[in-house]
């Protein structure tokens, strides 16, 4: 089989579609949940590191309590609370954001790997845990290729595309969007019309970690269910270039992380032996596909989109 | 001015006898003792020549990509794909070094370092030309940059360089590229290697400190506008710097498949030394001689957390926590000074 005709078998089968809308879906979380936070004026490379944090703690509630969905809403609030030492860096105390959010990475990196030995006996993987049960629409069931890539998918995906309407909603048609906005574009501006700035910025970044900690638990208790070690693999980092692709809009970071979904999607069905035979040697090439993709993408169009005015500045209120 | 040098030195002090603070309380919530678990660490690094060797080894790599995340900084530039770079330097110095054949080891030797360093300083300029011309972050291309690296690494060693059977490898260098052997204890060997690296650090502070090239350098660091307006290239700056701090880095990839037995390339070097840069650059506040400092620290924590963990079944893991602490106070030096401000009035009250 050439190779033209295994990419265009692969992109006639529904299951394509199907592991695209998958493997976008932390894209999406976290690209949506870095845009909370630069909206507000303050950038966010710790989406790694919480989207870690939150597979981590979603498996380990999943665990003690039997209960997946339990195990999501501690990784929320875990990964709230742990984001608010970036935030509290960034905003109370001026820091650098790049260096204290890279802090946060190792932070989340040496925290998970220690703490694996203690909870579950065992380090590197964890075996399987649980995970949250799929939404099965019987009705599409029959209807063809449609029905195939629809009718049976985890709720985090629901909940992803739910997410984008809800922050492009709360972006562009509430008062607290158009504060956000006033924030991360023109701090002194907003500060002068009685904005609280400090407590819009702190919103921002909480309220994206939360996203990103739900894009996290769905590797592990979405799709998974069980936690490895650095088990998000640069996603955090893929998600930033959907946000930047995106515009800091949740539609194009929607449409951007469909991009990076469809790329890792392509990936694995070109190692599926299934479809195209390749040797085990190669396929470490493969791997790299999503990632040359997103190095193509953040150099090409980083000049073309605009990122918030005062993104990643500090804001000292004078006198 | 004094006081300001003072604080420099101070910060980071503080910042790691912090972290250690904080890392002993995450070792007393899994139900062990920290006192006992530093001590082990302490004499699993400086116990004996044996534990000094490892240290001196760990060390050597370490220091030069602390080196090569400092560089960076002092221009601006965040290269946190120092990993990524370390990969490929490896990889093409081991290439070179596997077919050096007979040439004397003092050709040899030098031949394959450059070849080390040429890998990573490519690798890096990547990035370099992508921020020069297109503003693509560095942060983000690097991170990429370093997955393409080790899928590259994996392609080579279990395709086109792979030898026997078991873990996946490379050939083994060629003898007169191997470094030589000042101290054999047991079953550490250390190399001259630890020199090499402790030169480069005195060069790199002799040019940054003491030649008009690096003081430009740092003007771009400090503020690009301004040197652009003065006569500076910021875009020829941003890739020399991205070149240099990758050369670096690269050196560091190779010197251990020189001077380090099984002296083979064996795809991910990883222990994430690539990110250990960072906090050794921060640590050692971007000063080539602070570097060589903080380099030894880490290196010390991480071959007496090695004890930790085969002894006290502590998990190295916690160094990075240590690690992770040491840049978030350092990155938001301010709560530092708080602390250190809120320690001299309480002191201050006592003697009133």
């Amino acid at each position: 089989m050439s190779w033209i005709e295994a990419i265009f078998n692969i992109l006639v089968n529904p299951l394509f579609y199907q592991m695209t809308l998958l493997s976008a879906t932390p894209f999406i979380f976290a690209s949506i949940g870095g845009t909370f936070s630069e909206k507000t004026g303050v950038t966010n490379i710790a989406l790694e590191g919480i989207m870690l944090m939150g597979a981590f703690v979603s498996i380990v509630f999943t665990y003690l309590t039997g209960s997946p969905w339990l195990g999501v809403l501690m990784a929320v609030v875990v990964g709230v609370g742990f984001t608010w030492f970036h935030a509290w860096a960034s905003i109370r105390w001026c820091a650098d954001q790049i260096v204290s959010a890279t802090a946060i990475n190792i932070i989340a990196l040496g925290l998970t790997g220690f703490l694996m030995k203690p909870i579950f006996g065992n380090e590197g993987r964890t075996d399987y845990i649980g995970r949250v049960q799929n939404i099965k629409l019987d009705f599409l069931k029959d209807v063809p290729f449609f029905g195939e890539i629809f009718y049976d998918l985890s709720p985090f995906v629901y909940l992803a595309l739910f997410s984008v309407l809800f922050s492009w909603i709360l972006f562009y048609r509430t008062p607290l969007g158009l504060r956000m906005a006033a924030v991360g574009e023109n701090p002194e501006a907003a500060d002068t019309l009685g904005i609280n700035v400090s407590g819009t910025r702190y919103f921002g970044v909480l309220a994206g970690s939360a996203f990103a900690s739900l894009g996290g638990a769905f590797l592990a208790v979405g799709e998974l269910g069980s936690f490895g070690e650095n088990m998000i693999h640069g996603r955090g980092f893929i998600a930033l270039a959907a946000m930047i692709l995106g515009n800091w809009n949740p539609v194009g970071a929607l449409l951007a992380s469909l991009l990076f979904g469809a790329a890792e999607a392509m990936n694995l069905q070109l190692q599926s032996s299934s479809i195209v035979s390749v040797p085990n040697t190669v396929k470490p090439l493969f791997n790299m596909l999503p990632f040359i993709i997103t190095l193509i993408v953040v150099a090409g169009f980083v000049g073309k989109s605009r990122a918030p005015a005062a993104d990643g500045v500090p804001y000292e209120k004078k006198g | 001015m004094k006081q300001n040098k003072l604080y420099a030195f101070l910060v980071p002090v503080v910042s790691v006898i912090i972290a250690l603070l904080i890392a002993s309380i995450i070792i007393m919530a899994v139900g062990k003792n920290p006192i006992e678990a530093y001590s082990i660490m302490i004499s699993g690094a400086f116990g004996g020549s044996e534990q000094l060797a490892n240290t001196l080894v760990k060390m050597t790599p370490l220091l030069l990509t602390g080196l090569a995340v400092g560089f960076g900084f002092r221009a601006g530039i965040f290269n946190i794909g120092a990993e990524g770079q370390m990969i490929m330097g490896a990889l093409l110095g081991a290439i070179v070094a596997m077919n050096v054949g007979s040439i004397p080891s003092v050709i040899a030797i030098p031949v394959c370092i450059i070849a080390g360093m040429l890998g990573g300083a490519l690798w890096a300029s990547i990035a370099g030309f992508l921020k020069a011309f297109t503003g693509a972050h560095e942060v983000i291309t690097t991170i990429m940059l370093n997955w393409i690296a080790v899928n590259i690494a994996s392609f080579m060693v279990t395709g086109p360089l792979a030898v026997g059977s078991g873990t996946p490898k490379s050939p083994e260098i060629a003898d007169s590229a191997k470094l030589p052997i000042v101290l054999k204890v047991q079953a550490s060997e250390m190399s001259i290697a630890i020199f090499i690296a402790v030169v480069v650090a005195i060069i790199m502070y002799i040019y940054l400190e003491k030649t008009t090239s690096g003081y430009e350098l740092k003007g771009v660091g400090f503020n690009p506008y301004a040197a652009e307006y003065g006569g500076i290239s910021i875009k020829k700056s941003i890739i020399m710097t991205m070149a240099i701090s990758g050369a670096l880095a690269g050196m560091a990839g190779i010197i251990d498949i020189l001077g380090v037995a099984p002296n083979r390339f064996v795809g991910e070097l990883s222990g994430g030394r690539g990110f250990d840069g960072i906090a050794i650059a921060l640590i050692g506040r971007n000063n080539p001689i602070g570097i060589i400092f903080a380099a030894l620290l880490i290196a010390a924590l991480r071959t007496g957390s090695n004890a930790m963990q085969v002894q006290a079944q502590i998990p190295d893991d916690i160094v990075s926590i240590i690690q992770g602490i040491v840049i978030f106070l350092v990155a938001a030096e301010r709560i530092v000074y708080t602390i250190m401000q809120l320690n001299r009035k309480k002191k201050g009250s006592v003697a009133a």
